[in-house]
């Protein structure tokens, strides 16, 4: 098992590195430290010193790959790849454009995500299953075409709007919970009520869909047929039977978002006034801080990694027939 | 437009999109000659809810055509209201152009929407909600008269409506009772749920030509901030959406076919370099690499501004842009899934028989792997559909999305947003722009959910 994550770890290696070098041939081939400068610098009549300047403050003033003033190892190293972009191996994200360390400002800024995000995942989650389940105990009824309808239609609405109409509604009109914003500990729960029940909604269409389909896959296997003929009620075989067996895909399904978690979501942060994450990331894209999206970039593939990873790991704890190899 | 010079311009998009027009008919007349393709598709449209979806995108679609047909008007002539470029679709809602308002009007309102401070003929300064400019001229402005005058004209709708439906019908039981007097009909021709066609076909006529006729008296949807007709707004996003929706897939398709048939049929090192490239193009997440692209893009375009025309130039690159970077972040699930079915399908002795009889890889690709595939582009083609309008609304609002001069719903949601804190609140722009796109988005999910079901091989009938 350990040789294994070692092994799966160390291919993550060139993946990062190919994550790296379409980031730097964006962010420095495609559009030079010259174009971003002049972009920043926002004027047509910027001078070549007031670029050379914000080049030297941002350290974009080296050559791309290899430096022919410098000396010795230097001439590698003392590089923008080696220093913009390979450094991002060591979580030095280096400074924003207000001058801000962005490690610290993301080490900060994760836990409000991760109090959205969490709520959400884990509620939706139960939910979802526990109405895919009920539906498939009354399927082929009315009550399973109209819930699928039903669904069907949650999935084909803006999650745009589900936000917009939850403020209006519990916010706007009712006065049930504060509009937006944030605080730490217990006082921060009646912020986080409609964001964590609005993300809940809107993914119940297509998990509920996605959960039904596995649980009717599952229904039509042998051993259900047999545990029927043994006299069992139906209620017993879902949840004895069914439910366990469904679980192991959903479960290595799921297990991919988790660390993504940490993430954020961009809409919902940036509505609802959550200093998170997400509401950073459209910040930055918004201010157009080059150095918080790389970073952002490279911390989102290397915690999809890790979601590869754990899902590996966790089809062999949940069945036993998978072999690591 | 009397007296115009008008010159037809091709943009890029209006190319791409009668490109795919061209595409979508060539494939219908295979499916009509292929007697297991026919009927395989009129398993799909036996479904009423796939009928009904089917007659609305349509409609939308028709929309976004007429609306790719573009003139340059000379604007060197009178009216300086015009736009310097107009399509078809601008031709036929000239008047709601001209008809803006000076700011916000509810629908159906007479007046605006928030009062304004005038002096009257005393010198008094008076609080008073401001007449309309272009609203019911004709029952002159006579609040009592308006509910009077909506029904009175769409019932001049439904007759016209009626009259179209008639006409429709002959045809169609002209070319019905001619293929009975052939006897080519086939059997399972009368399966077909036409009395559902013919009632979506009847609504979707009534609510046209009734949005038609009110629109030259009112705004039906209200005014926007600065007056433009919501209605009108709406129906030019529509372009917006189907362009992105439809040409998406369409864009990267050739590179997810070539990669994703080569990685399973040669394997070895092509394999695992093809796979390298869409494992590491997918742990990017997907808005973050999209965000990041936009905002070179955007960057290298504000410094080589000199390469564009004109604005709507301007815009309609960045949307090609847009596309293609959709395209780039999304091709990879399709590659994964196409490499997948390509390692079965080499594995069946058909394939190995052919290989057996010396056939060149290509010739066994092109003739017994590649038609095996074309379900899954299919179903990759209508699944990706929906997904793509909505995250267009999204990202606009994240400022990644089209450019702001574009007409969009993303573009329309992220104007309107502020004006939810109004006491009371502005919401038909909203509203409108919600209801837009989730008629077509539930009309491509329905209709992905049939395609899928009737295309997927493994799908239980």
């Amino acid at each position: 098992m350990f040789a294994y994550i070692v092994r799966r770890l160390l291919f993550a290696v060139p993946i990062l590195i190919g994550v790296n070098v379409i980031t730097f041939a964006l962010f420095f081939m495609v559009n030079t430290p010259d174009d971003m400068a002049r972009a920043q610098l926002g004027a047509k009549q910027t001078t070549p010193e007031m670029i050379q300047s914000w080049k030297q403050d941002h350290g974009y003033d080296k050559p791309l790959f290899f430096n022919h003033n410098s000396t010795g190892l230097d001439k590698v190293s003392d590089t923008l790849f080696v220093q913009e972009s390979l450094k991002l191996f060591t979580f030095d994200f280096g400074q924003s454009d207000s001058g801000r360390q962005i490690s610290s400002d993301i080490y900060e800024r994760m836990w409000p995500s991760l109090a959205i995000a969490l709520p959400t995942f884990i509620i939706g989650l139960v939910t979802n299953i526990a109405i895919a389940l009920l539906i498939v105990l009354f399927r082929g009824s009315t009550l399973d075409s109209i819930t699928m309808g039903v669904a069907v239609a949650i999935m084909s609405i803006s999650g745009l709007f589900y936000i917009i109409a939850g403020q209006v509604l519990f916010s706007k009109t009712w006065h049930w919970v504060p509009i937006s914003g944030y605080a730490d500990g217990i006082e921060g729960i009646k912020f986080l009520i409609l964001p964590v029940f609005i993300g809940v909604f809107a993914g119940i269409g297509a998990g509920v869909r996605w959960y039904r389909s596995i649980f009717l896959e599952e229904i039509t296997k042998d051993y259900v047929r047999t545990a029927r003929a043994k006299g069992l009620s139906e209620i017993k075989v879902l949840f004895g039977h069914v439910l366990q067996n469904g679980l192991l895909p959903i479960l290595t399904g799921v297990v991919v978002v988790i660390p993504t978690l940490f993430m954020g979501s961009l809409i919902m942060e940036s509505f609802f006034g959550i200093p998170g994450l997400g509401s950073y990331t459209i910040d930055a894209i918004q201010s157009q801080d080059f150095g918080i999206v790389k970073a952002m970039v490279f911390l989102g593939s290397v915690l999809y990694i890790i979601g590869l990873i754990l899902t590996d790991i966790s089809y062999t704890y949940f069945d036993p027939r998978v072999k690591l190899s | 437009m009397n007296g115009m010079m008008m010159t037809p311009v091709f943009l890029w998009t209006d190319i791409m999109i009668w490109v795919l027009f061209v595409l979508i008919v060539i494939g219908v007349r295979q499916i009509i000659k292929d007697p297991h393709k026919r009927n395989q598709w009129r398993s799909v449209f036996a479904s009423r809810t796939s009928m009904v979806s089917i007659l609305v995108l349509v409609m939308y679609f028709m929309i976004a055509l007429i609306d790719s047909v573009h003139f340059k008007v000379d604007s060197s002539t009178e009216t300086s209201n015009h736009k310097e470029l107009v399509s078809v679709l601008d031709i036929g809602l000239e008047h709601l152009i001209l008809n803006s308002e000076r700011t916000y009007s509810a629908p159906f309102a007479l007046q605006e929407y928030s009062s304004s401070v005038v002096y009257n003929e005393q010198g008094q300064v008076q609080q008073v909600y401001l007449p309309l400019k272009n609203v019911a001229k004709h029952i002159d402005m006579d609040p009592n008269l308006v509910a009077y005058d909506v029904l009175s004209q769409v019932a001049w709708a439904f007759m016209g409506t009626l009259g179209v439906l008639i006409f429709i019908s002959i045809i169609h039981g002209y070319f019905y009772f001619k293929s009975l007097a052939e006897n080519t009909v086939a059997v399972k021709e009368k399966s077909l749920p036409w009395g559902t066609a013919y009632v979506t076909l009847f609504i979707i006529t009534l609510v046209s030509f009734s949005l038609y006729s009110l629109s030259f008296d009112y705004h039906v949807l209200g005014t926007n901030k600065v007056g433009e007709d919501v209605l009108y707004q709406s129906l030019k996003s529509i372009r917006t959406g189907v362009l992105i929706g439809g040409l998406t897939t369409v864009v990267m398709l050739p590179l997810a076919l070539v990669l994703g048939i080569s990685a399973g049929y040669f394997k070895g090192w092509i394999d695992d370099i093809i796979q390298y490239t869409y494992t590491t193009l997918n742990s990017i997440p997907g808005v973050l690499l999209i965000a990041a692209a936009v905002l070179v893009m955007q960057s290298i375009m504000s410094n080589h501004a000199d390469w564009f025309g004109s604005t709507e130039e301007r815009a309609d690159m960045r949307l090609l842009f847009l596309i293609f970077i959709l395209g780039m972040t999304s091709w990879t699930g399709l590659c994964r899934l196409l490499r997948a079915e390509t390692l079965k399908i080499s594995q069946i002795e058909y394939v190995t028989a052919a290989k057996a009889f010396g056939l060149k890889p290509f010739s066994i690709i092109r003739r017994h792997i590649f038609p095996n595939l074309m379900h899954l582009v299919l179903i990759a083609l209508v699944l990706d559909f929906s997904g793509l309008v909505l995250a267009e609304a999204v990202l606009s609002y994240v400022g990644v999305g089209v450019d702001p001069t574009m007409p969009s719903w993303g573009n329309m949601i992220n104007q309107a947003r502020l004006e939810m804190a109004r006491e009371p609140m502005v919401w038909w722009s909203l509203l409108s722009a919600f209801v837009f796109m989730f008629v077509l988005v539930l009309a491509a999910n329905l209709f992905a959910d049939r395609v899928q079901w009737v295309l997927n091989p493994r799908s239980k009938k």
